[in-house]
């Protein structure tokens, strides 16, 4: 440095030294900071040594300086989980010992089994029912009243547990309709005969004189019922409702009788636990469609 | 704000002078110490005053219940949704704070504002402890002694003791009053109203004890945009000019000949809380307290001269004074004057007419989203609602659910045990949820739009709630 930049610059309008920076005749004066300001850092700085010991603060290798307190955000969530599940526990021990019938009288127990049942739907189930619980066509929507295997809570129970034709389940439902016309089960002429009677069931136009009556007395009825009001037993859909999993159009049924349908669904029991299948149940149940 | 000091220097802040206020006594200041002994009478003892309200509500007369939700002030309750009435609290607050002002001046800052009634007390203590002007500047400045520790330690004390019982108080409006109090004493509190008493202690000593008329000068903006609403006929505390000056000291039995009443004493400038001197005119700093009309009248009782050479006058009849005009009437009444008084009765009247028809009933309902609508297998179509009953009665009720413009609607209710819309209990003053669904023979078609109503069994007070019955997704 020179001798010249040594020298104090003092302004001559205020007569406080300059920090020696111009812009364009602009010269920054060297006023001190406030003295509040220089506390208020002196005290952070004090603060910030104070949370290097503390607190995890430096990238070393391998990690990071561990810090006294020994804290981790992991280490908080794990704790704050853990007060979760203790806070539930009280309910839990409760909604295992209750059965269905005083889990649906009581409240307390109703309100927590609908909640967890709605986080665990979320989860599980929402991906082909809907987060409504709406279904779609081929996934059955919930919140009616018309069930294919049983509305009741323990029969919505047993359909979670061992879900809709799965495999290696003894315990699921399991039925199968034939591909009348895929397998050659039928004749053209008579697959169409019992299409229009079907559709003539959903429009409550049906009747005997109808040339497919006769055709679905012989090959439909031992599943889905003389009066076609279906059979829970293999879960065969009531085929006079105004509810059609499948789709309501002509061409919707003549598929279902040339390919048949047969949907799935997971069984759930070696997935969740039984108080969450329990909780399931209650929240399908109490979603609109429930019997009792 | 730039000063510039006498050896020619600029600075950037102004210093803070210390201020000793001088005691006085005399009408003004006695108004003083009643406004003060009254406002601190309420603040710390309405939290203790009981009202009955039955065993489902606190008899606690006034207070904020903020883990219920509730806000009690004597007969009168509030729910979270009836929170406009706090908001037309404070706009009623404030065109009466604007009213008076525009009347008399400052006289809220002179003798109401919480800052010069605690300011005003730690003054009253530091004095007490320290004795009065010449004798506290005089140990504040001299070397510290024994005798300086000693009463700046008892003055500091008796401070920090009145700042956490104000902060005490506050908390007592929050919370069951004698129960907390009691808390107190066995050191039993949770460490949220700690945490509140001991900042509030804080600030109370600061604000008080340091910063005092640094407040009102830099801090509030109520002084700030209280000078917008002065005019011409505002009272203001005027020294007289005309009959003040020429001032100059003035030796008992001389002659007055050349000078004006002002002997220059200074007591107007030594009792002032803000530090200002009176006589160089109206001044933002200025809190229209009086004291030194108290401290003026004083001194020209001493020398034989009328009262009021500082007086509550306004700024149209000094200048009228000064200038020898002829004298004008004070006028009270200004249009502005009914402007105020207008809007006052406007949102009061509002304010009184919402709380004497306040419902102590209210239902609200909310149609599910997902699913909108569900198709059911005899071809009905039902629709979900959350209902919620808000009973605001200090009694349990039975209310029934009736759905209105539905041409074959069935209610049905979901949820633990027997539930029958004809009779929801709902406990007193709570509220209420059910799951309701609604059901009806209906074609797909626009939302049709229903009414919900819902009345009490016994007392037939009724409440209704429009909502709408969808049947097809919307296009």
């Amino acid at each position: 440095m020179h001798d010249e930049d040594k020298k104090k610059d003092i302004d001559e309008l205020s007569g406080i030294e300059t920090t020696g920076h111009e812009w364009d005749g602009l010269k920054e004066l060297n006023n001190p900071l406030p003295r509040w300001w220089v506390w208020v850092f002196l005290v952070t700085c004090l603060w910030s040594f104070w949370y290097f010991i503390v607190y995890p603060a430096w990238p070393v290798p391998g990690g990071a300086t561990k810090g006294t307190s020994g804290y981790t955000q992991f280490k908080e969530l794990a704790e704050s989980q853990q007060e979760i599940i203790a806070r539930q526990q009280a309910y839990l021990e409760k909604f295992e010992a209750a059965d269905f019938d005083e889990i649906l009288n009581d409240p307390a127990l109703y309100s927590f089994a609908t909640a967890g049942g709605a986080a665990a739907f979320k989860d599980n189930c929402a991906t082909c029912h809907g987060s409504g619980a709406e279904g779609s066509k081929g996934y059955p929507n919930l919140n009616d009243d018309d069930w294919l295997w049983g509305g009741r809570v323990e029969d919505i129970y047993t359909t979670i547990q061992h879900g809709i034709r799965v495999h290696n389940d003894f315990d699921t439902h399991m039925s199968q309709m034939p591909a009348f016309g895929k397998e050659g089960l039928l004749k053209a002429d008579d697959i169409n005969a019992v299409v229009d009677y079907v559709v003539g069931l959903r429009d409550g136009k049906a009747s005997e004189d109808m040339a497919g009556h006769t055709i679905f007395a012989q090959n439909c009825a031992s599943c889905h019922g003389t009066d076609a009001k279906g059979l829970r037993e293999f879960g065969a859909p009531n085929l006079t409702d105004a509810i059609w999993l499948y789709g309501s159009k002509r061409a919707d049924i003549y598929h279902s009788v040339f390919y048949a349908r047969a949907g799935m669904m997971p069984a759930w029991k070696n997935r969740l636990d039984e108080n969450t299948i329990r909780q399931l149940a209650i929240y399908v149940h109490q979603l609109g469609g429930g019997e009792e | 704000m730039s000063t510039e000091t006498p050896e020619g220097d600029i600075q950037l802040f102004q210093k803070q002078e210390r201020i000793y206020p001088k005691r006085v006594a005399g009408v003004y200041r006695n108004l003083k110490w009643l406004a003060m002994i009254i406002c601190l009478a309420i603040y710390y003892f309405v939290p203790f005053l009981r009202w009955d309200r039955g065993p489902s509500a606190p008899d606690q007369a006034v207070l904020i219940d903020l883990e219920r939700g509730r806000a009690y002030w004597f007969w009168i309750e509030i729910w979270p949704q009836e929170v406009y009435i706090l908001t037309g609290i404070l706009i009623l607050a404030a065109i009466a704070l604007f009213f008076v002002t525009s009347l008399f001046g400052r006289v809220w800052c002179g003798y109401l504002c919480f800052q010069t009634v605690w300011t005003d007390l730690f003054i009253w203590v530091e004095r007490i402890v320290q004795g009065d002007r010449n004798k506290r500047k005089k140990l504040r400045e001299g070397p510290w002694t024994k005798e300086k520790f000693t009463k700046l330690a008892i003055t500091h004390a008796i401070w920090l003791v009145i700042a956490w019982c104000t902060a005490g108080s506050f908390v007592l409006y929050f919370n069951d009053a004698p129960t907390l109090v009691r808390s107190f004493f066995n050191f039993d509190v949770s460490p949220v109203v700690l945490g509140f008493v001991c900042s509030l202690t804080f600030m109370t000593y600061l604000m008080a004890g340091f910063a005092r008329e640094q407040v009102c000068t830099y801090m509030c903006p109520y002084a700030r945009f209280q000078s917008a609403m002065f005019d011409q006929d505002t009272l203001i505390i005027g020294y007289d000019e005309k009959r003040g000056e020429p001032r100059g000291k003035h030796k008992k039995g001389a002659d007055w000949t050349g000078l004006g009443d002002c002997i220059d004493c200074t007591a107007c400038v030594q009792v002032c809380p803000m530090g200002i001197d009176i006589r160089e005119g109206l001044q933002m700093e200025c809190i229209a307290c009086g004291l030194c009309i108290d401290a003026c009248d004083d001194v020209m009782d001493k020398v034989g001269l009328p009262r009021g050479l500082i007086r509550y006058d306004t700024e149209r009849r000094l200048e009228e004074k000064n200038h020898d005009l002829p004298i004008s009437k004070y006028r009270l009444l200004r249009p502005r004057s009914f402007y105020y008084m207008a809007i006052i009765a406007i949102v009061g009247g509002i304010m009184l007419y919402s709380l004497l028809n306040r419902s102590e009933l209210e239902m609200n309902i909310l149609h599910d989203r997902n699913p909108l609508f569900v198709r059911l297998s005899n071809g009905d179509i039902r629709n979900g609602y959350d209902l919620k009953i808000l009973n605001k009665t200090h009694n349990d009720h039975i209310y029934a659910l009736q759905v209105k413009g539905l041409d074959g609607a069935i209610i049905e209710m979901v949820g633990a045990g027997d539930l029958d819309e004809m009779v929801l209990g709902v406990g007193a003053d709570s509220v209420g949820q059910f799951k309701i669904f609604v059901h009806a023979p209906v074609e797909p078609q626009k939302p049709i739009p229903i009414e919900f109503v819902l009345q009490e069994t016994q007392t037939g007070v009724s409440d209704r709630y429009e909502s709408m019955f969808i049947s097809e997704r919307p296009h």
